[in-house]
C-alpha cells in the first residue's frame, strides 16, 4: 500500500489574475480523515475538485494512488476512477433514475456483475446508509434532503472505493441528522478502511471526524496537523474559526469526552 | 496462487481441500474485493453456485488478503444467503458480514392487474387535457388582469423586460427566418414556374407567389420557426427557474410572476412576430423573384410593379394579424408548459418538447380557423 494516497506538489490555482492557491504542498495519508478548512472563497472546494480531476490547476501536480492527474495515462486514470467515490454537496443524484438505479448505475457500468448480484449489493449499500427497501423505487425528487445525501453516499460507496471525497457532508441537514450522518461516516471509515478527504464548514463535523485538518488561508496552507496542533496556531483566521463561541463549545465537548475516556 | 493480472495482490481463489479427518473444507484466498473479482467473477461464479449444494462443508476464509462488501456478498450467496455454520475467518473481516442479512428485493409498489386499464388510460388523458386547458385559461386570465392593472398604472409597465424579449425573440431570429424564407421562396417559385410554363401562364407567378407567401406561408413559417426557437427557450428558462427555486423566490418577495415574466414575453412576441412575418414575406418574395427571373425571364421591375395589383392589401393585413395572434399563442403555450415543469431534469426535457409540439400544433389549427373565417376577404 502507498503511504500517501494523495500527493499535491507546488499547486497553483488562478482564475484570471486572481490567485487562489499559491504553491501548495499537501499529502493525504492512507486511512486518515483529512478535513480542508478555510474561509469562503479560499478555494477549498476548488482544491477538492482538483484532487478528483474535475478541474486542472494552473501549475503543479496532483497524484492520487501514485498516478498523476495531469498525466496522459488514460488507462491508469480510468482505473483510478473506480477506486474513489465522491459525495457532492447537493447529492447530485440523477433525477431521471430511481434510488435503486442511481446506486446500481456505477455497478452496471462495470459490465461484469450480474443483475442479481447488483440487486443484492445495492440493497446492502442502501441498508448500510439506513435507507429502507421501500424507498428504493422512489425518485430523488420525492425524498428529503437528508435521504438524498445518504443515497448519494451509498452511490459513492457503490464500487467499494478506497478513497472517499465529501463536499460539505452535513450542510443542509438538521443537527440530529448531521449527527447520525457523522456517525455513519465514522462507522464506514472504520469498517471499510477508507481514506476520507472532506471539505466542511461545520465545526461539530470537523471535530468529530477529522484525524488531521488542513487550513487554507490567504492562498496558502496555513497549517496542517491534528486538531490540537491546528488550534494552538496563533493565526487570526484560525483563532476566529476555532476560538469563537461555537468553536469553543465544539472543542470543549471533545476535551470533556477525552477526559472521561482517560479517567475510566 | 499469485496472478499477474491483479497487481500486487493475488487473485481471488477458492479451492476444495479434504483434511485428513475427512472434513471437506473450502479454502478461500486472495483479494476478494470488487477490483479483484471484476476479472475473475465469470469463472468463479459458476463454481460457487456448484459449491452451494454442498451444505456440510466448512469454509476457511483466513487466507483472504482483502475483503470488501462485494466479495462478502458473493460468498454469502454461495452459502445460500445465511452465515454458514462452520466458518473460519480473520477477526477484522467479521464486520464486513454484518450488513449482509438484509432484504434481497426492493419493495415493489403493489399493483394488481387492472381490467379497465384502457378506460383508465383514456380517462387520464382526457383529464390531463382538461387540466391543461384550465390552467392555460387561468394563466390567460391572470395576464388579462395584469394588463388591466397596467392600463391603470402605466408607470409599472415592464418596458425593460419587453424590449429585451423583443430583441431576443425578434432581432436575433432575423437570420434564420431570412434563410428559410429565401429558400422556400426560391423552391416555390421554381416548382410553380415549371407548371405555369406548360400553360403559358408565366405572368401568374406573381399572383401565386404573392398570395401564398403573404397570406399563408410567411406567417406560418415564421410562427413555426419562432415556436421552435423562442418557445422552447421560454419554456426551458421558466423550467430552470422552477428547478433553482427562483420562481418561489419571486413569489415570496411578492413580485407577481405573470406581470414580470409572462406578460412581457407575450407582449414582446405579439410585437416581434408581425415584424418577423413582414421580414420573412419580403425575403421569400425576393427569393421567388430571383427564381422567376432565372426560370421564366420575368424582370424584377415587372414583378414588383404587378405585385400590388395581384395581391390585394387585405392579405398583408391578414398575414400580419395572424402574426400577432401566433406570437401571443406561442408565448402563452410556452409559459404555460414552463410553469408546469417540476423540479427535475426529466420533467424539464418533457416539458420543453411538449411546449414546442403543442405550440406548432396550435399555430396550424388557428391558421386553419383563420382560413375559414376570412375566406371571403382578400381573394378576388
Amino acid at each position: 500500500m502507498e503511504d500517501n494516497i494523495i500527493e499535491i506538489k507546488g499547486l497553483w490555482t488562478q482564475f484570471g489574475t486572481n490567485v487562489v492557491h499559491r504553491d501548495i504542498d499537501l499529502n493525504v495519508r492512507h486511512g486518515e480523515i483529512m478535513s480542508l478548512v478555510g474561509g469562503s472563497g479560499s478555494g477549498k472546494t476548488t482544491m477538492l475538485r482538483q484532487m478528483i480531476g474535475l478541474e486542472q490547476p494552473a501549475r503543479g501536480e496532483v497524484r492520487v494512488f501514485g498516478v498523476s492527474l495531469q498525466g496522459r495515462d488514460a488507462a491508469g486514470l480510468r482505473n483510478m476512477r473506480h477506486r474513489w467515490g465522491m459525495l457532492f454537496q447537493e447529492g447530485a443524484l440523477f433525477s431521471a433514475l430511481t434510488v435503486f438505479d442511481n446506486v446500481a448505475l456505477p455497478m452496471r457500468e462495470l459490465r461484469v456483475l450480474d443483475e442479481e448480484l447488483i440487486t443484492d449489493l445495492v440493497m446492502m449499500k442502501l441498508d448500510m446508509v439506513g435507507i429502507e427497501p421501500r424507498h428504493a423505487t422512489k425518485m430523488p425528487a420525492e425524498l428529503s434532503g437528508g435521504m438524498v445525501k445518504r443515497i448519494a453516499l451509498a452511490r459513492a460507496l457503490a464500487l467499494e472505493p478506497e478513497l472517499l471525497f465529501l463536499d460539505e457532508p452535513t450542510a443542509g441537514l438538521d443537527p440530529d441528522r448531521s449527527e447520525s450522518f457523522v456517525t455513519l461516516i465514522k462507522e464506514l471509515h472504520r469498517e471499510l478502511n477508507l481514506t476520507v478527504v472532506m471539505v466542511t464548514h461545520d465545526l461539530d463535523t470537523l471535530v468529530a471526524l477529522s484525524d488531521r485538518v488542513a487550513v487554507l488561508c490567504e492562498q496558502r496552507l496555513e497549517v496542517v496537523g491534528t486538531l490540537d496542533e491546528v488550534v494552538s496556531n496563533p493565526h487570526p483566521f484560525i483563532c476566529n474559526f476555532f476560538m469563537g463561541e461555537r468553536g469553543r463549545r465544539a472543542l470543549e465537548a471533545v476535551h470533556a469526552v477525552k477526559a472521561i475516556v482517560s479517567m475510566t | 496462487m499469485p496472478s499477474p493480472a491483479s497487481g500486487a495482490l493475488p487473485a481471488p481463489e477458492v479451492k476444495l481441500v479434504t483434511t485428513p479427518g475427512q472434513v471437506r473444507c473450502f479454502v478461500v484466498s486472495g483479494a476478494w474485493n470488487l477490483r479483484g473479482l471484476e476479472r475473475r467473477l465469470a469463472e468463479l461464479g459458476p463454481r460457487l453456485a456448484e459449491y452451494r449444494t454442498d451444505k456440510g462443508a466448512a469454509w476457511d476464509l483466513r487466507e483472504i488478503d482483502v475483503l470488501d462488501h462485494a466479495g462478502a456478498m458473493v460468498l454469502w450467496r454461495a452459502w445460500g444467503r445465511r452465515r454458514t455454520p462452520n466458518l473460519l475467518l480473520k477477526p477484522e473481516h467479521e464486520a464486513v458480514f454484518k450488513h449482509l442479512d438484509i432484504a434481497a428485493e426492493p419493495a415493489q409498489p403493489a399493483a394488481g392487474p387492472d381490467r379497465l386499464w384502457i378506460v383508465v388510460a383514456i380517462g387520464r388523458k382526457i383529464l390531463l387535457v382538461l387540466d391543461h386547458l384550465a390552467t392555460m385559461v387561468s394563466v390567460l386570465g391572470q395576464v388579462v388582469l395584469d394588463a388591466a392593472y397596467l392600463v391603470r398604472r402605466p408607470a409599472r409597465i415592464p418596458w425593460r423586460e419587453i424590449s429585451s424579449n423583443v430583441y431576443r425573440t425578434g432581432t436575433q431570429a432575423l437570420g434564420i427566418t431570412a434563410l428559410v424564407g429565401f429558400l422556400v421562396g426560391v423552391v416555390l417559385s421554381y416548382l410553380s414556374a415549371q407548371q405555369l410554363k406548360i400553360f403559358g401562364a408565366d405572368a401568374f407567378i406573381v399572383n401565386i407567389l404573392g398570395i401564398s407567401v403573404v397570406r399563408e406561408l410567411g406567417p406560418v413559417l415564421a410562427a413555426i420557426l419562432i415556436a421552435g426557437r423562442s418557445g422552447s427557450s421560454i419554456t426551458a428558462q421558466l423550467g430552470v427557474m422552477r428547478v433553482t427555486q427562483e420562481l418561489d423566490a419571486m413569489e415570496v418577495m411578492g413580485i407577481p410572476q405573470t406581470l414580470r415574466l409572462i406578460l412581457p414575453k407575450m407582449l414582446a412576441l405579439a410585437i416581434s412576430m408581425p415584424l418577423i412575418v413582414l421580414w420573412t414575406n419580403s425575403i421569400a418574395l425576393i427569393g421567388g423573384m430571383v427564381s422567376a427571373q432565372a426560370e421564366l425571364g420575368i424582370g424584377y421591375t415587372y414583378f414588383l410593379s404587378s405585385l400590388p395589383g395581384a395581391v390585394p392589401i387585405a392579405n398583408l393585413w391578414l398575414g400580419l394579424g395572424k402574426g400577432v395572434v401566433f406570437g401571443f399563442l406561442i408565448a402563452l403555450v410556452a409559459c404555460h408548459f414552463g410553469l408546469r415543469i417540476e423540479p427535475n431534469t426529466e420533467s424539464l426535457g418533457i416539458g420543453t418538447t411538449n411546449s414546442v409540439v403543442t405550440s406548432i400544433t396550435v399555430v396550424i389549427i388557428v391558421d386553419a380557423v383563420f382560413a375559414i373565417m376570412f375566406k371571403d376577404i382578400g381573394i378576388s
